[in-house]
């Protein structure tokens, strides 16, 4: 199915359904979420029945803050669409995935762990890349990009903007 | 081995008279000389491959490199049979800890071979995961540069070390 | 009984941790535990041009470096808008081809050295370094290149690189032949990998695993043909399957995954008899830097820099925009995905329409397939464990990035 077909398969059941540079995008709310996912599964037409990726970006300042991302293929159609789910800043909580695609286990972990996003009802949210006693969530704009304290020795190197040029 | 050319002093020997001793076959040295001599030509280096440079550090143990020709191709898996740790790639946060670990469970004496700008100063990845340099954590005998060092780059780091530990003085 | 293998392990490719709960010799449960070499790559591009951004993505992957570079140079040429000329197009697929067979190379040496083949692991490597050679005079590195840029290519292709990827051609097929006489039928290679790490079809597409690892399962999903990009459509090769789903499949699928990969190199080959421009002409989007081999190796071309330095003000002006400020990318968000060693590697990229990225998502084939683990040693053998991880072949570079 070429994009405009499919993003015309959608809108029949979803209003907020972009095309931009050949690819669907489905917004919808935090709520319809699951029920997308089945529904976008189980279309005949459609069948997304694969989930590549889940990922999140952050726009401090603005509402939503954060954008829950996932990419979702036909292993058989082999065409694309991404749905989008917009976060607030205040209530970054999102129904987890996995129950439907077990694929999203890490990707959701991942998010967590760089964003902070909180998906309910993942069996093991915890981090995965960092280590555990890590504080914060690096990918946040509003975190820095390096000056991470060094184990063992105590020595503060601060990011390459700020180091003493000696 | 190095041959100390005593100008006979010690022995209240001529010069030439050393020098037929010499050719009767004994060679005299001083022990330290020795032992720096007998440490550089049985270095094992542990296992420590972390990203690119990792694969480098495999290629240099392959056939081509074939670091065998020092009597290194024997990367010890266990750090408690290996004397030298090359340290291949970028340590993270999280991996700073078990280098360290890894370093204390070594046996005296022991060497450190930091291999690539990653692991000698953070290199490209200025950011909050990456330990910027791996000297904070160890200390450091070589550092090789390159992202990531040939392996010529990395034989040349090894062959620079053996000279430091043939010449080095092991006793205070 | 509850072991800990890794993170400093010989046989866990890498920095892989794994938490097994032991039933005496056979596995109850296992753990993978990762992140021992998370390196920030995606934070540090939002923190640095485009342009750089093909610098950090191929250190990710660092067995496939090309194909790093190529999704996220799609994914930005997307963005923009533009398409990279066909010269440049046929050097990208090429490359592509020659890195996926020095990849599977390696997963071969370090599989094989995992089962105690170390003679394997000599031959794999010996192969590989045919291929190494082939890059560093092709693009003046051994691996992490940044030689597919946005817009397409650093360099045309030199004569030098070009009569190495002919001797490569001629002496490969003999040296898999070796390969496949030394394993096939060998009993051991045979019992250590036959009916070990199974993972069926359904498992493997609910768990997101894809590449060799999917193929083995006898499901055909190759982005190469199912979505094709770089022109991938007009070139004539087989998606390799097989049905046994264990790790002997997956072996089997890779070496005669690299026979394909030789044949969609010569036709590279043919396609390059014909001139033409390696790089857009657009010059707001076009690296203004040329390279070329000296006697010294790869550098800044001499008359390019005589240009820029005596002949025109507006080339140096010019030269020193993009080189400090680079590329501006419209606002938007893509997803670009392309079939690497090790099986869907994608690239989520967003624009706010500035000179650098707003954030660059790796979706490493490694990271996902890592999943299936568990499900492939639970009720196993502890000793298959090893063997199981070396035929998923994970690269902890990209499967902590």
């Amino acid at each position: 199915m070429s994009p405009a077909e499919i993003a015309e398969r959608v809108r029949s059941r979803f209003s907020d359904v972009a095309v931009a540079r050949g690819e669907v995008t489905v917004i919808v709310a935090r709520e319809e979420l699951l029920e997308t996912l089945t529904f976008l599964r189980a279309d005949e037409l459609l069948r997304l029945d694969f989930l590549s990726c889940v990922t999140a970006t952050d726009w401090p300042g603005k509402d939503p803050r954060f954008w829950v991302d996932y990419e979702l293929k036909s292993v058989e159609l082999h065409h694309r669409l991404r749905v989008k789910v917009g976060l607030a800043e205040t209530d970054a909580h999102i129904p987890s995935v996995t129950g439907l695609f077990p694929t999203a286990d890490w990707l959701e972990r991942e998010v967590f762990d760089f964003y902070g996003v909180v998906f309910d009802g993942h069996p093991e949210l915890t981090r995965i890349l960092l280590p555990d006693d890590w504080e914060g969530h690096p990918l946040l704009k509003t975190e820095e990009l390096g000056g991470v304290n060094t184990r063992f020795v105590g020595a503060f190197i601060p990011p390459v903007d700020r180091r003493d040029a000696k | 081995m190095p041959v100390e050319r005593v100008e006979g002093v010690h022995l209240g020997k001529t010069p030439e008279e050393v020098e037929e001793e010499v050719e009767r076959g004994l060679l005299l040295t001083r022990l330290d000389r020795a032992v720096g001599w007998a440490r550089k030509q049985s270095m094992w280096p542990a296992s420590f491959g972390l990203a690119c440079c990792a694969i480098e550090m495999m290629s240099t143990g392959a056939g081509r490199y074939d670091i065998s020709r020092w009597g290194m191709e024997l990367f010890r898996a266990s750090p408690r049979q290996a004397d030298l740790m090359i340290v291949a790639g970028r340590v993270s946060q999280k991996m700073a800890p078990v280098l360290r670990r890894i370093y204390d469970q070594m046996p005296e004496p022991k060497w450190v071979i930091s291999m690539g700008v990653c692991a000698s100063a953070g290199g490209m990845f200025t950011n909050y995961a990456i330990v910027q340099g791996v000297d904070t954590i160890v200390p450091v005998d070589i550092y090789v540069p390159g992202c990531p060092p040939k392996p010529e780059m990395l034989m040349f780091g090894i062959l620079s070390l053996h000279k430091k530990v043939r010449t080095e003085v092991p006793f205070k | 009984m509850i072991i800990n293998m890794g993170p400093q392990h010989p046989s866990t490719h890498g920095v892989l941790r794994l938490l097994l709960e032991l039933d005496g010799e056979q596995v109850i449960a296992c753990k993978p535990i990762i992140g021992y070499l998370h390196t920030g790559i995606e934070k540090n591009t939002e923190y640095r041009s485009w342009m750089q951004g093909v610098t950090f993505v191929t250190r990710a992957d660092y067995l496939s470096p090309f194909f790093n570079e190529l999704a996220y140079c799609l994914a930005v040429e997307k963005l923009l808008g533009i398409q990279a000329p066909p010269r440049a197009q046929v050097l990208r697929v090429m490359f592509n081809e020659l890195n996926r067979i020095s990849s599977h190379l390696v997963y071969l040496a370090t599989g094989g050295l995992e089962l105690g083949a170390v003679s394997v692991m000599l031959y794999g490597f010996r192969e590989r370094e045919v291929l190494m050679d082939v890059f560093e005079s092709a693009t003046g590195l051994r691996m992490n290149h940044a030689y597919i840029r946005i817009g397409g290519v650093i360099m045309d292709l030199n004569e030098e690189g070009e009569s190495k990827i002919y001797n490569f051609l001629n002496v490969m097929p003999g040296r898999i032949d070796e390969l496949e006489t030394l394993l096939d039928e060998n009993p051991i290679w045979i019992e250590r990998n036959r009916g070990v790490g199974m993972l069926s079809a359904d498992e493997a597409l609910a768990l997101g695993v894809t590449g060799p690892t999917l193929r083995a399962a006898g499901v055909a999903m190759d982005i190469r043909r199912d979505a094709p990009y770089s022109g991938y459509e007009t070139y004539g090769f087989e998606v390799i399957t097989e049905t046994g789903a264990d790790a002997y499949s997956r072996y089997r699928v890779r070496m005669r995954e690299m026979r394909e990969s030789m044949k969609i190199v010569r036709q590279c080959l043919e396609r390059l008899a014909e001139p033409g421009p390696v790089m857009v002409e657009d010059p707001k989007v076009a690296w203004p830097a040329k390279l070329s081999v000296g006697p010294d190796g790869i550098g800044n071309d001499p008359a390019y820099i005589q240009h820029i330095m005596e002949e025109s003000m507006e080339a140096l002006i010019h030269h020193f925009k993009m080189v400090t400020e680079g590329v501006a990318v419209p606002a938007g968000e893509v997803y670009q995905a392309v079939e690497s060693p090790r099986g869907e590697l994608g690239m989520y990229v967003v624009s706010s329409g500035e000179h650098r990225p707003y954030r660059v998502k790796i979706r490493d084939p490694s990271f996902v397939n890592l999943q299936a683990l568990p499900k492939m040693l639970e009720g196993g053998l502890v000793a298959d464990a090893i063997a199981a991880i070396a035929s998923l072949d994970p690269v902890m570079g990209g499967v902590d990035r």
